[in-house]
């Protein structure tokens, strides 16, 4: 007989060996107690949070906590059914309707996750004679839509627009093509060259699916991420973007001007088959939406923030994802995974927290510090921040 | 256009990715004989494409373990 699990016994032992070697395990922190957007209590200590997406600290905003207490004493705690049965509340309509505004778009869908409106949207909208042609470092999420539904898949060179244009111009002509970009990628905190790619792809007649989750409310004018700071929103066939990042709450969405969206509520089965968002989550989503249509200063000290850390942790002697700022993630890149798993349990007893990212979630086999930058750190945090980066690698020997 | 020909063209691409000078054969395969990641086998793919000026979907890409079973994939996809 075999044993089902031995398919992970490499794994097993490569995490043995990682914590036999004495650092704590990167992927079991408890956060005890949280203080604000920027605090938390781990391992009973005060700890500053630089690895949660939580762009805009949202998560503690009056008007926020306010809606979400409301909406639990008015309509219970779930909704114990699908977007098309029971389980669509007023709240729901509202956060479309507040998504629609923030984007200026005539069509919004809120499903449970981000995720599952990658998985939906993308099974959904190509079928077995369509293509998908994606970037090689997609997000885990548009691989799993693309494996749910049966189109023909094309990768392209990361961020390279001359290899997308040449496969665009490859496939058939007459065939249905969607073209899946990301605003901003998430292990490296890089954008793309929005401009340039969709132009290519509109010449092609292929449609465009742009996940902004890691750039709403942040990146753009009014937030609406990359697309709209490339001028090319217009020309966008669907955004998909998700509540648990800058909205600061769980959930994800797609809006569209497609004249025929709706009719996907009825087809797309990650949206169909699953329980929708509880209302006190679609109240503190709407809320925090519409708040995050005019946080223009917040976006700039965001900012700030972004692009002193990035100076400040090149200037100590790291080694970083990108050139310069391009987002609000600054990824720090670790000699190997066991340097990696050191600083950052040596950062984590400073009282710093961020996310430990390795293969395969990274591109090219690396290991990643990734810091995401918060509206709501202060500038003293910051500068916190740099020192406890600048001991623990001292410490660590990396610099 | 032969089997032998398109059997060189692929050969030569594999050439700079062939780290170990593995000798090569219709049976070689990438992932074991080769030891070939992703990565690697993501650029031999766009250099294949480009190579042949066509497109091996991922789907394809699942199926085609083996020199020999690149070569007839090729081979369709130029026919």
């Amino acid at each position: 007989m075999t044993d089902l699990f031995s398919k992970f016994d490499a794994l097993i032992g490569e995490r043995e060996a990682l914590l036999s070697t004495g650092v704590r395990d990167p992927f079991s922190l408890v956060m005890e107690s949280v203080k604000s957007p920027t605090v938390a209590m781990c391992n009973g200590k005060e700890t500053i949070l630089l690895g949660t997406y939580n762009y805009m600290g949202m998560t503690f905003d009056d008007d926020v906590l306010e809606a979400g207490k409301q909406a639990l004493d008015n309509f219970g705690s779930g909704t114990t059914g699908s977007r098309v049965l029971n389980g669509t509340y007023a709240g729901h309509r509202e956060c479309e309707e507040a998504l629609k505004e923030f984007y200026g778009m005539d069509h919004a869908m809120v499903f449970s996750t981000g995720y599952q409106a990658n998985l939906g949207i993308i099974s959904t909208m190509a079928g077995k004679d369509d293509y998908i042609i994606l970037d090689i470092d997609s997000h885990a999420s548009i691989y799993d839509g693309c494996a749910l539904g049966n189109a023909q898949i094309v990768a392209f060179r990361h961020n390279d627009v001359e290899a997308l244009e040449k496969r665009l111009k490859r496939l058939p002509a007459e065939a249905g093509k969607l073209v899946v970009l990301e605003g901003v990628y998430s292990m490296l905190g890089d954008i793309a060259p929005l401009k340039e790619m969709v132009a290519v792809s509109k010449a092609a007649g292929a449609m465009v699916l742009v996940d902004e989750a890691h750039s709403m409310g942040f990146i753009g004018e009014h937030g609406r991420g990359v697309a709209e700071a490339a001028g090319v929103i217009d020309d966008v066939d669907f955004i998909i973007g998700t509540f648990s990042k800058s909205v600061g709450t769980v959930g994800g969405f797609c809006v569209s001007n497609h004249p025929k969206f709706e009719v996907l509520r009825l087809v797309c089965r990650p949206y169909v088959f699953t329980a929708s968002l509880p209302p006190s989550v679609v109240a503190t989503a709407a809320t925090s939406i519409r708040k995050l249509m005019h946080a223009g200063n917040k976006r700039a000290h965001l900012w700030e923030n972004s692009k002193r850390l990035h100076q400040g942790l090149r200037d100590l002697g790291f080694s970083l994802g990108t050139p310069e700022a391009q987002s609000g993630i600054i990824a720090v890149i670790m000699p190997d995974m066991l340097k990696g798993a050191q600083m950052w349990q040596a950062l984590l007893e400073r009282g710093l927290y961020v996310n430990l990212a390795r293969p395969p979630a990274t591109p090219a086999g690396m290991t990643l510090l990734r810091c995401s930058l918060c509206a709501e750190h202060s500038s003293e945090q910051v500068t916190q921040i740099l020192g406890i980066f600048e001991a623990a690698g001292k410490d660590v020997g990396i610099l | 256009m032969t089997d032998t020909a398109i059997y060189d063209r692929i050969a030569a691409q594999i050439e700079p990715f062939n780290k170990k000078g593995v000798a090569l054969t219709e049976s070689t395969t990438f992932a074991s004989d080769l030891e070939w990641d992703s990565l690697t086998v993501m650029d031999f793919v766009a250099a294949i494409e480009d190579e042949f000026d066509i497109i091996i979907t991922m789907n394809m890409q699942a199926e085609i373990e083996t020199v020999g079973q690149l070569v007839a994939a090729v081979e369709k996809l130029t026919a």
